[in-house]
């Protein structure tokens, strides 16, 4: 195990994951236990409308998923059951954690970032960041490493003392991955996180994404509506489509976590890009073209 | 010379001139249609005899404004401590709110004048049904404004501190309280205003004299007796004293809310 050569990607040490032959590069070993498997999982709201039927997803240790489709998939369902918030209609969700919190749903290995940055604004930077290890009582000055810490992964180490009105909008975004890296989370949930800012300051956080993934391993399920967003970050991606939401395709994308913006003038992030939209197209298709 | 930014700045200085101004025209104004008109003094005395007045019967005034200022003020508290402690026991479920919400709407709409002479009563002491008076009146803006600011809550924040398993304590204590400051401020602004009203009312309606009353009886009793002076001046006492709560009660909502809220903050364009 380790570090091995293959192709144009290099995989580190710090994913510990094996190769197998002409498999995606991100793949882990197929031994472990994943870190999240959805069987069957069905959501029925009150109203009637059926979010999400039979999806059934296998999340392994260090993968990069995105969940990818038009309004209406159920993507954001699905990563709010992921979440543990709202259960299912039918089917099972099994969690890597083994803290099963009181309403049965797993406590501190996975964390979540809303589309917006849902920031408490009454609290400086620090106590955002403070905010799960307060809940989970760590006391502020046992806390207060963690916090830098995770400040300065995101570039905000001078704005501890910040009020969140005083911030960006990507700023605030910052702030809000922030906290969810303070736990160590070993599954990180991100919903639509950027779809609120421009452009140029998106680039910029999907290049923070992919540090964070890169170097601290977390595995992080991604919900977008971009497909060049999807693409450039993912190491598989999993195009959905809507009444009911289910899963059209699921497949992974051939490259390494040590991505950078030359990764998006590649031949095969065009490929990847192609081929993520055509697949959209037939999901949209099937699901009765909108 | 004044800059442009500073303590003695040209606005700051205008911001407080121009009010001044304004009051001090009023008042020569008043001044000048008394003395043209040759209106008597039990009619409308004019400000200098008022402020005579105001010197002249301070021995009066001062005990009585002490003793409104403190129904006005314990009353204020108790409103907060109860309304705050009743709001939060009602966000607690929807069947409590079910249950107890009317009764506090009922004691709200019933005007206060009606129920003062029961409470009198039943009340120990004047002094405590002046207070119970101006409690009641002051309590529901207090209570319905914080039960509105702690269900008014940001549902993203509520599934953020669900997901990091925060238990109901921590919800209230770490989101629901401090997201409810905007309103609890409100209702403190209003609660404060309202207490003084009450306070005020409620004496009239209680009608006590002798040491322990406070400036609605001596205005009643200056009224009675014709001097009509002292009655603008403890007229003057008592708008004073609103003035008071009221800059008191903004100082304490600035002081809360300044570093994060709307309300608060400067415009910067």
């Amino acid at each position: 195990m380790g570090t091995r050569e293959r192709g144009r990607a290099t995989v580190p040490v710090a994913l510990n994951t094996e190769l197998e032959k002409e498999t995606p590069v991100i793949t882990p070993v197929k031994s472990t236990r994943p870190l999240l498997t959805m069987r069957s999982v069905s959501k029925n709201f009150s109203n009637g409308t059926q979010a999400l039927s039979d999806v059934s997803l296998t999340v392994h240790a260090g993968e990069f998923v995105s969940l990818l489709g038009p309004s209406g998939c159920g993507k954001s369902t699905a990563l709010r059951i992921i979440a543990g918030l709202g259960g299912v209609s039918s089917g099972e969700v099994d969690w890597p954690s083994s803290q099963i919190g009181a309403r049965g749903t797993p406590e501190g290995d996975i964390s979540f970032v809303f589309q917006e940055p849902t920031l408490l604004p009454w609290r400086t930077v620090v106590d955002n960041v403070y905010l799960p290890l307060q809940l989970a009582r760590v006391s502020r000055k046992d806390a207060m490493p963690r916090i830098e810490e995770a400040l300065a992964t995101v570039g905000l180490t001078d704005f501890g003392k910040a009020y969140p009105r005083e911030l960006s909008g990507g700023m605030k975004m910052r702030v809000s991955i922030a906290r969810a890296m303070v736990t160590k989370p070993k599954l990180l949930l991100m919903d639509e996180p950027f779809a609120a800012l421009d452009e140029i300051t998106r680039q910029k956080l999907n290049e923070d994404v992919l540090g964070l993934w890169r170097n601290t391993g977390v595995s992080v399920i991604f919900v977008t509506h971009s497909v060049f967003e999807s693409a450039y970050l993912s190491s598989r991606i999993v195009v959905m489509k809507a009444r009911p939401g289910r899963i059209h395709e699921d497949f992974a994308v051939n490259e390494g976590v040590d991505r950078d913006g030359e990764f998006r003038t590649s031949e095969n992030y065009r490929r990847t890009c192609e081929r993520v939209s055509h697949s959209l197209a037939g999901a949209m298709h099937d699901a009765g073209g909108h | 010379m004044l800059s442009d930014n500073g303590l003695f700045s040209r606005d700051r200085v205008l911001q407080i001139a121009i009010p001044v101004g304004v009051v001090l025209a009023m008042h020569v104004a008043w001044y000048i249609v008394v003395r043209a008109t040759n209106t008597p003094a039990y009619i409308l005395p004019d400000p200098i005899m008022v402020l005579q007045a105001l010197v002249k019967d301070w021995s009066i005034l001062w005990p009585a404004f002490l003793v409104t200022t403190k129904i006005t003020f314990l009353s204020l508290g108790l409103a907060l401590i109860g309304g705050s402690a009743f709001a939060i026991f009602l966000v607690q479920s929807r069947w409590i709110e079910l249950a107890f919400y009317p009764i506090a709407v009922v004691l709200q709409v019933t005007p206060i004048i009606a129920i003062a002479p029961l409470i009198l009563i039943y009340a120990p002491t004047t002094e405590v049904a002046l207070l119970v008076c101006a409690f009641l009146v002051a309590f529901f803006p207090i209570l319905s404004n914080l039960v509105q600011g702690l269900k008014s809550v940001d549902h993203n924040h509520l599934n953020l501190f669900e997901l990091y398993g925060a238990n109901r304590l921590q919800t209230l204590w770490y989101l629901q309280i401090p997201a409810a400051q905007p309103y609890f401020m409100t209702g403190l602004k209003i609660g404060g205003g309202l207490s003084l009203i009450a306070a005020v009312v409620a004496e009239f309606s209680a009608g006590s004299s002798g040491v322990g009353s406070g400036l609605a009886f001596r205005l009643l009793e200056a009224q009675f007796r014709l001097n009509i002076p002292r009655l603008f001046a403890a007229l003057f006492m008592l708008s004073a004293l609103g003035v008071a709560i009221f800059a008191l009660t903004s100082f304490i909502s600035w002081l809360v809310l300044h570093r994060w809220h709307e309300s608060s903050l400067k415009r910067e364009n």
